[in-house]
């Protein structure tokens, strides 16, 4: 077993435990993450002083069961990243696709809109945004996608180009098929590895910048148990209580870090060079 | 008259279990041009590679002998065989570009092989580069050297090729399907070239291709190759005009002859496609295709003498 | 059938971002005319614009200027559908027309889906119809393009390409890419698909020895023009342009004996972007005189055969 097989396997484990917990968040958590109990606000994990078995990662400030809201945030996180991916890889996927098969004029604008998305500030745009529109999940999903299409767009258009001139191309034209047909079965199929590989990276972003988002105070809404707001409500603490941001941080990086493993392996097994 | 390169019973077998080269030997004489000809797949080019020891990991070399004039190329430290390699024997692909370092002129190449094997100067190496341009017929040589591979045309390069080969006095020149990437009209004047060369300089040639027209124009001697093993050796004039070996005998029928093959009627083609074998295939690996099989086409088959200089591969052929 | 009127197919090529546009003159104003039944080979080295000509008569790539049309009505106006019955291609390298991602089921039914009105079923049994005449058996279907070997992938190609029944197939080097014993078997099959399903061929390849055996026709392209035209027996036996002539001394037929000819051409190379004035062909010729550098031949027919040669004249 190689050392890549290896971190493969570990960045699936950990994908795909987080997605478990995720989906079975009514079963697994110990609490409701919503009931507040100020009689127990600011326990501290089991194995710290003060820490009681009742609940096992200790409470916030509100007195919030930590380790469900840890919990039900791994919902959040996931169901941001993957709406996100889906929004901005459609985007990229199809300005991409469409610049890179027709060329020319057409290839131009895309190339023009991709540097431009690359001259906006991520951060800035999106905290402007959600400020002016109120946030919501919605409204980070779509800010998100919005704005993280370029890699997508640069990878489809790239990889696009090298098909459209394959001899399998100019015989579909010659059958008589549409463009329609062209762009979705015929290239669409060869480019989609490239894709996947993409789509991994994008997803670790979108959800390290939610958190930032919800740690600025405009991601998700409160009382949803986002991570980013986790760690967000607990910075007044963190001097005293240093564990009310080391949860979500470590639940944070674990997931990020278990995306791109898998994200660098899928892009060996699926046979993928990409330029970064 | 001493071979310059003797190969007997070479065998290349790769990691996934695959049977390259199975059991060749062949000769190559001094100022002869040696043909291995053969279909894609067949183990001439892993032949070659092998003799240069260019081969990737993976791939297992045996011989019984394998010499370059009177040293034992199995024996060779990694280090000696770079030494050789580019001196006395000498090697030219199929894509000139792939074999040219793209970053770097045309003249620092070539005189870079003289420098590292001989020891003298980039003047003098550069001297000789230009001078063997010349004779490689490239009009200009002076300012070719300062050109990079990209500036070249398909022919240039390959004529560059030739040249770089050329620069340590080769006794063994080694052209693993030298024309393939070429125009007709080019491929003509590059073997005329090569030709020319090997008959000027007394070089030993052993010359890899598919294609037949080639093997008759250029070749004293050939050997026909197929899934690894030879399958008939002969003089290039016994071979055309006696072909003992049923796969030489369809392959000869399925190039058209302007002039000669009737128009209206099929080529002859030899059906089915090249067996994979491993490596503990036994029998003729061509008797799936062959019109003349017998049931003793699976059992061990013997190298027979159909003429003087003349092996076949074969059961039928007559003792 | 196919009238081919004055073809021209320019590309713009962008070099860099301060030199001037160069002007590629891929195929320079081809004129011919090619009848039901016939095969048209057309020779010439890489970049004379034969593939290009090739890709103009499938109707893929628009003429700059000029027209081409088939049984009188024009190309550009067809219908892509009304086109795909019309002709059809058959490429060189069998690796890259195949999707790699499709099943040769789905890859010889195309066709018939784009069409849009046949059902299902009848798609199906059309392709495996047309999957068993090019000696493909059924099992073949449910494969990949990577599961077959070169000669097989050539045959899924041309059942692809016949199986809306054209009248004329487009052969861009169909056999280059194969091997002797293959490229024998693919050229039979063509031959016996042209008597029975009646098509008629352009044939294009580098291979004259090739072209001698299929072609009832041949035209000899050099930088985008046609420079000599003439039926397969009287180009074989007499060539009359200088070109045509080391094209075909530069064949090396499988017969020892014979010296490897001196073609005569020197080392220059033919470049379409910058096309030499008077006879395109004067830098090469070994028997150019003053003229040639500055005159520009004009196209001359003589017994059904069109030479392109001031010492023709």
């Amino acid at each position: 077993m190689t050392a890549r097989s290896i971190s493969t396997g570990l960045g699936l484990f950990i994908v795909g435990a987080i997605v478990l917990i995720a989906l079975g968040a009514g079963l697994l958590a110990p609490h409701d993450p919503f009931t507040q109990d100020l009689m127990y606000r600011m326990v501290p994990p089991r194995w710290m002083d003060g820490g009681t078995s009742l609940h096992l990662l200790g409470t916030d400030q509100l007195g919030r069961d930590y380790l469900s809201r840890l919990i039900y945030g791994a919902r959040i996180s996931l169901l941001i990243g993957s709406l996100t991916v889906v929004t901005s890889g459609l985007i990229g996927t199809t300005l991409g696709i469409t610049g890179g098969y027709f060329g020319g004029r057409i290839d131009d604008a895309v190339m023009f809109a991709i540097t431009c998305r690359l001259a906006i500030p991520l951060i800035l745009v999106a905290l402007t945004v959600v400020a002016l529109v109120g946030s919501s999940l919605t409204v980070v999903v779509l800010t998100l996608g919005l704005l993280l299409w370029e890699r997508f767009a640069v990878v489809a258009r790239t990889t696009t180009m090298q098909v459209r001139n394959l001899d399998y191309i100019a015989a579909a034209r010659a059958a008589g098929a549409s463009t329609a047909h062209i762009l979705i079965k015929e290239i669409l199929p060869n480019i989609l590895t490239h894709l996947i590989v993409v789509a991994t990276l994008e997803m670790a972003l979108a959800i390290l910048l939610e958190a930032a988002l919800s740690f600025l105070g405009l991601g998700v809404p409160p009382p949803l148990p986002s991570w980013g707001l986790m760690i967000a409500e607990g910075k007044d603490y963190m001097f005293f209580s240093p564990w009310v941001i080391m949860v979500p941080g470590i639940a944070l990086f674990v997931l990020v870090f278990g995306i791109n493993l898998l994200g660098d392996g899928l892009r060996d097994l699926l046979g993928v060079s990409q330029r970064r | 008259m001493k071979p310059v390169l003797e190969i007997a019973n070479l065998r290349v077998g790769f990691s996934d279990g695959t049977a390259a080269v199975r059991g060749i030997s062949l000769n190559v004489l001094p100022g002869e041009t040696h043909c291995l000809v053969g279909e894609s797949g067949c183990g001439k080019s892993v032949t070659a590679l092998s003799v240069m020891s260019l081969l990737g990991r993976g791939a297992k070399r045996s011989a019984e002998v394998m010499r370059f004039h009177d040293r034992d190329l199995t024996r060779m430290s990694d280090r000696e065989m770079a030494r050789l390699r580019g001196d006395k024997m000498a090697m030219i692909f199929q894509e000139p570009m792939t074999s040219l370092n793209p970053a770097y002129t045309v003249g620092s190449q070539m005189a870079e092989v003289l420098e590292r094997h001989r020891h003298v100067s980039r003047a003098q190496g550069l001297d000789r580069a230009a001078a063997l341009l010349g004779h490689v017929g490239i009009t200009a040589p002076g300012m070719r050297l300062s050109q990079y591979p990209h500036q070249l045309s398909g022919g240039l390069r390959q004529r560059v090729m030739i040249a770089m080969a050329l620069m340590c006095e080769p006794e063994l020149l080694i052209a693993d399907e030298p024309t393939t990437a070429l125009d007709v009209t080019v491929q003509a004047q590059i073997l005329r070239l090569l030709q020319g060369l090997q008959r000027q300089l007394g070089l030993a040639l052993l010359l890899i291709t598919h294609d037949l027209g080639i093997v008759a124009r250029m070749a004293q001697r050939v050997s026909v190759m197929y899934a690894g093993q030879i399958v008939e050796s002969a003089t290039a004039e016994a071979l055309f005009a006696a072909p003992a070996h049923p796969y030489t005998q369809g392959l000869l029928n399925c190039v058209p002859i302007p002039g000669k093959t009737p128009r209206d009627q099929p080529l002859g083609s030899i059906p089915g496609v090249v067996p994979r074998i491993g490596a503990g295939f036994i029998g003729c690996a061509f008797r799936d295709r062959c019109t003349h099989a017998t049931t003793a086409c699976s059992g061990d088959i013997p190298r027979r003498s159909v003429a003087q200089h003349h092996e076949t591969l074969c059961t039928m052929a007559p003792s | 059938m196919i009238e081919v009127r004055e073809a021209v197919r320019h590309f713009a090529g962008r070099t860099g971002l301060f030199s001037a546009d160069r002007v590629v003159r891929a195929v320079d104003g081809v004129s011919f005319n090619l009848e039901s039944g016939g095969v048209l080979g057309i020779v010439g080295e890489s970049g004379c614009g034969k593939s290009t000509l090739g890709r103009m008569i499938l109707g893929l790539l628009p003429p700059s200027a000029g027209k081409i049309l088939v049984d009188g009505q024009d190309l550009g106006v067809l219908d892509r559908r009304e086109r795909a019955r019309l002709i059809q291609p058959v490429f060189q390298d069998p690796f890259s027309s195949l999707n790699p991602r499709q099943r040769v089921r789905e890859i010889v039914g195309l066709p018939l889906a784009a069409q849009g009105a046949l059902p299902a079923a009848k798609q199906r049994e059309l392709a495996m119809d047309m999957l068993a005449r090019v000696g493909l058996p059924d099992a073949m279907a449910d494969r990949f393009p990577a599961q077959l070997s070169g000669g097989q992938r050539q045959r899924v190609a041309i059942a692809r390409a016949l199986v809306l029944r054209p009248r004329i197939v487009v052969c861009d080097e169909p056999t280059s890419a194969l091997d002797v014993s293959v490229q024998a078997q693919i050229l039979n099959l063509l031959a016996d698909l042209r008597k029975e399903l009646g098509l008629t061929y352009i044939f294009i390849s580098h291979n004259l020895a090739v072209v001698e055996h299929v072609a009832t026709e041949v035209a000899v392209m050099y930088l985008g023009r046609f420079v000599e035209h003439a039926t397969a027996d009287a180009l074989f036996a007499d060539p009359r342009h200088p070109y045509t002539r080391a094209l075909l001394a530069s064949v090396l037929t499988a017969e020892p004996g014979i010296p490897i000819p001196d073609v005569g051409l020197g080392d220059t190379y033919p470049d379409p972007a910058n096309i030499p004035s008077g006879c395109r062909f004067h830098p090469r010729c070994p028997m150019a005189i003053d003229r040639c550098r500055s005159e520009t031949p004009i196209p001359r027919s003589r017994d059904g055969r069109v030479t392109e040669c001031l010492l023709e004249a």
